[in-house]
C-alpha cells in the first residue's frame, strides 16, 4: 500500500487533467446555456463559433509572433485573446442581425431557429476552414510545464512523476476569472439583471422599459467572449483542429442540460460533471490499483472501464440517465 | 402533382442531361444513383421531421448501421473463428449484455425508493464486469485471427439484397432504443440525444474490429449487379456494346450504373408509393391531427409519444435502408468516411429545400442538393482559379485556390438559410 | 399555434415552450414610434371610443374608460368580456382601430408601452406578473429600470406599504405565496412612481383576509395621489371602493357610474353581482 505515490498518480492523471477539461466543457456550456435562457433556442453552431474564435486568436498570435510580442512564460495566445473575442463578437453580432434578429422578430419556433443555427453552423464551418484550413494546428509557446514530471520525482523521490502542464494551470485559473466576472456581471450590475429578467420573464422585462435588442446584443458578446476563451483553452491544452469543435458540442450539450439549460451555476457543475466522468471512465487505472491494493488483489488488466475512443458515450449515457429521470437538469434550470 | 412541381422535376432531370452531355455519362450516372439514395434519405427524415416535427440529428449514425448490414448479411462468414469458438463466445456475451440491460429495466419497473437504486448498481455493475469477463477474451481470439485480411467475424454469406431491409432493421432497433428515452421531452432534447447516438454509432463502427474490420474497412462487398470486367470478358456484351458503338468498357461501367439506378428506383417508388399510403389512411390522418393540435390530440386520448415513436422507427429504418444501399453501391465499407456534415446536415439541407411535409419535395431536394453538393466543388475551383488568374504565385494565391474544397459547407449553409428565410415552406410546399 | 398562415411559426407539433418561460412572450406589441401631442383638458385618463382586437375581428367596442386625478376606477364584468383586452388597449399592447388615450393632457395613443411607462403609467398584468427566479429586491430594482436617478427612497415606500416584502427582500419572488407575488406586482409597478397604476385582477387567488388587505393598500397608495385603474373579479367589495365604475359586457360599455351607485341599481346587483 503506498497511498503517497497513488494519491500523485490519481491527481496526474485524473484529477488535473480533468479539472482543466471540465472548465473548457464549463466555459462551452455556459455559452449555450446564456443563449438558451435569453434566446430560447439550442444553438448548434456553438462549436463551430468556438473554432472560429480560436482561429482568430490563432491568427492573431501569429502575427504576434511573426512582430516579436511573447509573453514571456505565458502563451503568446493570451494576449491575442481579445483581439480573437472582438472579432467572434463581430461575426456573431453580424450573424444576429443578418439572420437570427428576423426569426426573433417572427417570434418564431424555437425547433426553426435551431435549425436556423444548424445553418449557421454550416457556413462557420466553412469559413473557418476557409480560413485556416482542417489541419492540427499547435499554437501554445511559453514555458510548457509548471510543474514538471522529472523535476517532481528528483524533488519528492516518489516513484510517480506529477506533471503539472502550464496550458492547464492558465485553463483553470482563467475559467476561475471568467466565472467570477460572469456571475458578478449577472447578479450585481444593472445590464446583467436586465438579462436576467429578460430570461425571466420576457413580457414583463418589455413592460419595465427593457430594451430586448440590447439584452440580445450583450448576450451574444459574452456568448462569443466565452466560445473563444473555451476553444483557445482547449487548442492550448491539446491542439486546434476545426473538426473536433464540431465533435465537443455533444460533451458541452451534455454539460448544459445535465446541469439545467438556463441555469449558469448548472452549466459549470455539469462541465465538471461530464469532464471527471468521461476522464474517469477512460483511464486505465491498474497503475493507481496497484498502489492501493495489496498484491494479490492487483489487477492484471489495464482496468480501464471504457477505450478512450468512447469518451462521448460517456456524455452520453449520463444525458441520457438525466433525460430519463430528471429533464429539467439537476440544479432547475431556470435562471440565467 | 401540378405543372409547377413537374417543371421542377424536370428541371433536375435536365440538369443531370446536361451534366451526361457535356462532362460524361458516367459521373452523371454516378449522380444519378446517389441522387436516388439521397432521395431515400430525404424521403426518411421527411416523415420523421414533416409527419411529426421530430428533429433527427442522428442520421448518420442510422446510416452507419444500415451500412453495417451488407457486411453481416453478404459477406461470407470467416469460418476459422466461428469453429475456433471466440465468434460463438462474443455472440454470447453481446446476448449477456442485454440481458443485464434489459433486467435492469424490470428492476427499475418492480421496485421503488432505495432498494431500486441499490439494485440496478448491482446489476449494472456486476453485470458490466461479468460481460466484459466474457466478451473481452472472444474479441480478442477474433480479432487476432488473419488482421490483414479478417480479425472480424464475417458475415453470412447471403445475398446482398437481403442485407438492405436488414440494414433497416438494425437501425429501426437504435432508434427505437432512443426514441423511448428522448420522445416526448423538448424537441432540442431529441436533437442532442440523436446527434449523440449517432456519434457513438460510428464510434463503435470504427473502434470494433470483430464487428466490421473498423478503420480498416471492408471491401469488395458482394454486389447485386454483374462486375464489369465480367461483362467485358463477355463476348455477346462486347458485341453489342459495339452495336451502340461504345467501346466495351464504358459500356460495362454503364450498364452498371443503369441496373443499379434501376434497383434504387424500384425501392425509391416502392417507398414513395408506401408513404403517400400511409399518409393518407387513418393513421397517417392521426399522425398530422397529432403535429396540428398535439393538445387536442392528446386530449381525445390519442398515446401522441406512442405515435411519435412508431414515426421515429419508421423513418431510421428508411435511413439505414438508404445506408444499407450506400454500401452496395460502392462494394465497400468506411466508417472514417461518416461524416455528420455529408450525412446529416446535408439530408436536413434536402428536407427543408425540397418542401418539409412534402415527399415529393424531399424526393426532390434529394436530387437537387446532391447535384449541388457534386457540382459546388468543380464550380469553386474554377472560381478561384478567375479570382486568382490575376495574382502573383504565392502563399495567398495557393490557399486560396486550396479553400476551394470547403466551398461546399458555406453554399449548403447559404442554400439553407435563403431557403428558411425566403422560401419557408420549401420548393413543393406541403399544402 | 400549427402555424398555418406564419410558417416561422410552425412547430410541427412541438410544444416547445421554454423552461425558462412559462407563458411568456406572447405579447406582440404594435411597432409604434409616434409622439405625444398635447390635448388639454377632460379626466386624468381618458381612453375614448376604443374600438379594436387581436386579429381581424374586434373585441372591444367604443370603449371608453375615465379616472380622475387620485380616484379609483373598477371595470367589472363577466369572463371574456374584454376587461384585461381593454386595459392592453390603454397600455399600447394592442393596435386600435378606433377611439384614442389621453392622460394628463396629453394625446398618447401614438405611443409604445414603454414610453407609457416613462409617461407615468403602470401596469399590472393579471399572470406572469414577477421575475421569478428573481429575489423580491432585484424585482423591485427592474421596475425601476428606466429611472435614472436614485430610486432607493421609492424602494422604501414600497417595503412600508408592504412590510412582508422588505423581509423576504432577498427570496425569489417565485417562491413566495400568491398574495406576497401580487404585491412584489404592485410593487414593481410602484418603483417608475407612476401617475396612474393599472391593476388587472390583482386578487385572483387570494384569500379573503389578503384581499380585505389588498384593497386597503390600494386605497393607501390612491390617497398619495396616484389614480388607479383595477379590473376585479371580486366586483361587490372593488366596487365599495370604487369612486367611478365601468360595468363591461361584450367589449362594450354596459353600466357606468360611481361604484355606490352601481351596487345600490337593482338591474347590476341582479345581472352582475348575483342578487
Ligand atoms: N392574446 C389573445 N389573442 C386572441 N384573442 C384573445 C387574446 N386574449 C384574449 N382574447 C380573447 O378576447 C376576449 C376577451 O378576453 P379578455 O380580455 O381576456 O377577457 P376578460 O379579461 O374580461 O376575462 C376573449 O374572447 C378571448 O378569447
Ligand atoms: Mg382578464
Amino acid at each position: 500500500m503506498d497511498l503517497l505515490n497513488a494519491i500523485v498518480a490519481l491527481l496526474n492523471f485524473v484529477v488535473i487533467p480533468a479539472t482543466s477539461y471540465g472548465a473548457q466543457l464549463a466555459l462551452g456550456a455556459l455559452g449555450v446555456t446564456l443563449i438558451y435562457g435569453i434566446l430560447r433556442f439550442s444553438n448548434f453552431a456553438h462549436g463551430d463559433t468556438m473554432a472560429f474564435g480560436t482561429a482568430m486568436v490563432i491568427l492573431v498570435t501569429w502575427a504576434m509572433q511573426a512582430m516579436g510580442i511573447h509573453l514571456g512564460p505565458l502563451p503568446t495566445a493570451l494576449l491575442a485573446l481579445p483581439f480573437g473575442i472582438a472579432l467572434t463578437a463581430a461575426l456573431v453580432l453580424g450573424t444576429d442581425r443578418a439572420v437570427y434578429r428576423f426569426y426573433r422578430r417572427q417570434k418564431a419556433a424555437p425547433v426553426i431557429l435551431v435549425i436556423v443555427s444548424m445553418g449557421v453552423m454550416f457556413i462557420m464551418n466553412g469559413v473557418t476552414r476557409f480560413i485556416i484550413g482542417v489541419d492540427e494546428i499547435r499554437f501554445d509557446d511559453g514555458a510548457r510545464f509548471l510543474i514538471n514530471a522529472g523535476d517532481f520525482k528528483a524533488a519528492t523521490g516518489l516513484a510517480e512523476g506529477l506533471a503539472f502542464r502550464s496550458t492547464q494551470a492558465l485553463t483553470i485559473v482563467t475559467a476561475v476569472i471568467v466565472v467570477a466576472a460572469l456571475f458578478w456581471f449577472l447578479n450585481k450590475t444593472r445590464t446583467g439583471k436586465s438579462m436576467r429578467a429578460y430570461s425571466d420573464n420576457e413580457d414583463l422585462a418589455l413592460l419595465s422599459g427593457i430594451n430586448p435588442e440590447r439584452v440580445v446584443a450583450v448576450t451574444w458578446i459574452i456568448a462569443a467572449g466565452l466560445a473563444t476563451i473555451a476553444g483557445t483553452l482547449y487548442g492550448l491544452d491539446k491542439s486546434f483542429k476545426a473538426f473536433n469543435y464540431f465533435q465537443l458540442l455533444l460533451p458541452i450539450f451534455a454539460s448544459a442540460i445535465v446541469g439545467g439549460l438556463g441555469s449558469p451555476l448548472g452549466a459549470i457543475a455539469g462541465g465538471f460533471l461530464i469532464a471527471f466522468s468521461e476522464v474517469g471512465f477512460t483511464y486505465a487505472w491498474k497503475k493507481v490499483a496497484t498502489y492501493v491494493l495489496p498484491e494479490s488483489l492487483a489487477p492484471d488488466g489495464l482496468a480501464q472501464l471504457l477505450s478512450t475512443d468512447y469518451k462521448f458515450a460517456v456524455s452520453f449515457a449520463i444525458l441520457i440517465v438525466v433525460l430519463l429521470f430528471k429533464p429539467t437538469g439537476l440544479f432547475k434550470g431556470k435562471s440565467v | 402533382m401540378n405543372p409547377r412541381n413537374i417543371l421542377l422535376f424536370a428541371f433536375v432531370a435536365a440538369l443531370i442531361v446536361i451534366e451526361g452531355m457535356t462532362a460524361s455519362w458516367n459521373t452523371a450516372l454516378g449522380i444519378l444513383n446517389m441522387g436516388l439514395i439521397s432521395a431515400i434519405l430525404a424521403l426518411g427524415v421527411n416523415m420523421q421531421w414533416g409527419y411529426a416535427g421530430l428533429f433527427n440529428v442522428g442520421v448518420v449514425g442510422f446510416v452507419a448501421l444500415g451500412g453495417l448490414a451488407p457486411v453481416l448479411v453478404a459477406t461470407p462468414p470467416v469460418t476459422e473463428v466461428w469453429t475456433g469458438g471466440g465468434a460463438y463466445r462474443l455472440i454470447l456475451g453481446l446476448l449477456f449484455g442485454v440481458a443485464v440491460i434489459a433486467l435492469a429495466i424490470a428492476l427499475n419497473k418492480r421496485l421503488a425508493g432505495r432498494n431500486r437504486a441499490v439494485a440496478l448498481l448491482v446489476v449494472l455493475i456486476g453485470g458490466f464486469f461479468l460481460f466484459r469477463a466474457v466478451f473481452d477474451p472472444a474479441v480478442e481470439v477474433v480479432e487476432a485471427f488473419k488482421p490483414a485480411t479478417y480479425s472480424n467475424i464475417g458475415g453470412l454469406g447471403l445475398p446482398v439484397l437481403l442485407a438492405w431491409p436488414v440494414g433497416g432493421i438494425l437501425a429501426a432497433g437504435a432508434a427505437w432504443v432512443i426514441g423511448k428515452t428522448a420522445l416526448g421531452l423538448r424537441s432540442d432534447y431529441l436533437a442532442i440525444a440523436t446527434l449523440g447516438i449517432g456519434e457513438i454509432i460510428i464510434a463503435v463502427m470504427k473502434n470494433e474490429d470483430w464487428l466490421a474490420r473498423g478503420v480498416k474497412n471492408v471491401i469488395s462487398i458482394p454486389r447485386p449487379v454483374p462486375y464489369e470486367v465480367d461483362l467485358q470478358a463477355d463476348p455477346g456484351f462486347v458485341e453489342w456494346a459495339a452495336g451502340f458503338g461504345v467501346d466495351p468498357v464504358t459500356a460495362s461501367t454503364i450498364v452498371v450504373k443503369l441496373l443499379y439506378a434501376g434497383l434504387f428506383t424500384v425501392v425509391l417508388l416502392a417507398l414513395i408509393w408506401a408513404s403517400q399510403m400511409a399518409l393518407n389512411s387513418p393513421w397517417g390522418r392521426m399522425m398530422r391531427a397529432i403535429r396540428d393540435n398535439e393538445t387536442a390530440a392528446e386530449a381525445m386520448g390519442k398515446d401522441v409519444t406512442r405515435r411519435h415513436l412508431q414515426v421515429f422507427i419508421l423513418g431510421s429504418a428508411v435511413c439505414g435502408l438508404a445506408g444499407a444501399m450506400i454500401v452496395t453501391l460502392d462494394s465497400q465499407l468506411t466508417p472514417g468516411t461518416y461524416n455528420p456534415l455529408r450525412f446529416t446536415f446535408l439530408v436536413w439541407v434536402m428536407v427543408i429545400v425540397g418542401g418539409s411535409g412534402n415527399n415529393w419535395g424531399a424526393v426532390l431536394g434529394g436530387f437537387l442538393i446532391w447535384y449541388l453538393w457534386i457540382k459546388v466543388e468543380p464550380w469553386g475551383n474554377q472560381l478561384m482559379d478567375l479570382i486568382t488568374s490575376g495574382m502573383a504565385e504565392g502563399a495567398l494565391k495557393s490557399h486560396l485556390k486550396d479553400s476551394a474544397a470547403h466551398m461546399r459547407l458555406l453554399t449548403m449553409g447559404l442554400v439553407l438559410l435563403l431557403v428558411l428565410r425566403f422560401s419557408p415552406r420549401g420548393l413543393i410546399p406541403e399544402r | 399555434m400549427s402555424g398555418k398562415d406564419n410558417p416561422y411559426k410552425d412547430d410541427r407539433g412541438n410544444k416547445d415552450r421554454s423552461i425558462t418561460r412559462p407563458g411568456g412572450g406572447e405579447m406582440d406589441f404594435p411597432k409604434k414610434g409616434g409622439s405625444a401631442k398635447p390635448a388639454p383638458g377632460g379626466p386624468f385618463l381618458a381612453a375614448e371610443n376604443m374600438t379594436g382586437g387581436y386579429g381581424a375581428a374586434d373585441i372591444l367596442h367604443d370603449c371608453t374608460l375615465t379616472v380622475d386625478k387620485g380616484q379609483i376606477a373598477v371595470i367589472v364584468g363577466p369572463n371574456g368580456a374584454g376587461k384585461s383586452t381593454a386595459m392592453k388597449a390603454v397600455f399600447g399592447m394592442l393596435a386600435l382601430r378606433g377611439g384614442h388615450v389621453k392622460l394628463d393632457g396629453e394625446d398618447i395613443t401614438a405611443l409604445s408601452p414603454q414610453d407609457r411607462v416613462a409617461k407615468g403609467m403602470g401596469f399590472v398584468p393579471q399572470t406572469n406578473n414577477v421575475f421569478p427566479s428573481m429575489t423580491v429586491e432585484e424585482n423591485l430594482e427592474m421596475g425601476a429600470f428606466l429611472r435614472h436617478d436614485d430610486f432607493a427612497r421609492t424602494m422604501d415606500q414600497v417595503y412600508d406599504l408592504f412590510p412582508i416584502l422588505k423581509d423576504k427582500r432577498r427570496q425569489a419572488a417565485g417562491e413566495l405565496s400568491g398574495g406576497q407575488r401580487q404585491q412584489v406586482a404592485v410593487g414593481r409597478a410602484l418603483m417608475t412612481q407612476p401617475k396612474l397604476l393599472m391593476l388587472d385582477e390583482p386578487t385572483a387567488g387570494v384569500s379573503p383576509i389578503v384581499m380585505d388587505e389588498l384593497f386597503d393598500r390600494i386605497i393607501e397608495v390612491a390617497r398619495t395621489g396616484i389614480s388607479i385603474l383595477m379590473v376585479e373579479q371580486n366586483a361587490r367589495q372593488a366596487l365599495e371602493i370604487a369612486d367611478r365604475g365601468y360595468v363591461l359586457v361584450q367589449g362594450a360599455n354596459r353600466y357606468t357610474d360611481t361604484g355606490q351607485a352601481l351596487l345600490a341599481d337593482p338591474e347590476v346587483r341582479r345581472t352582475f353581482l348575483g342578487g
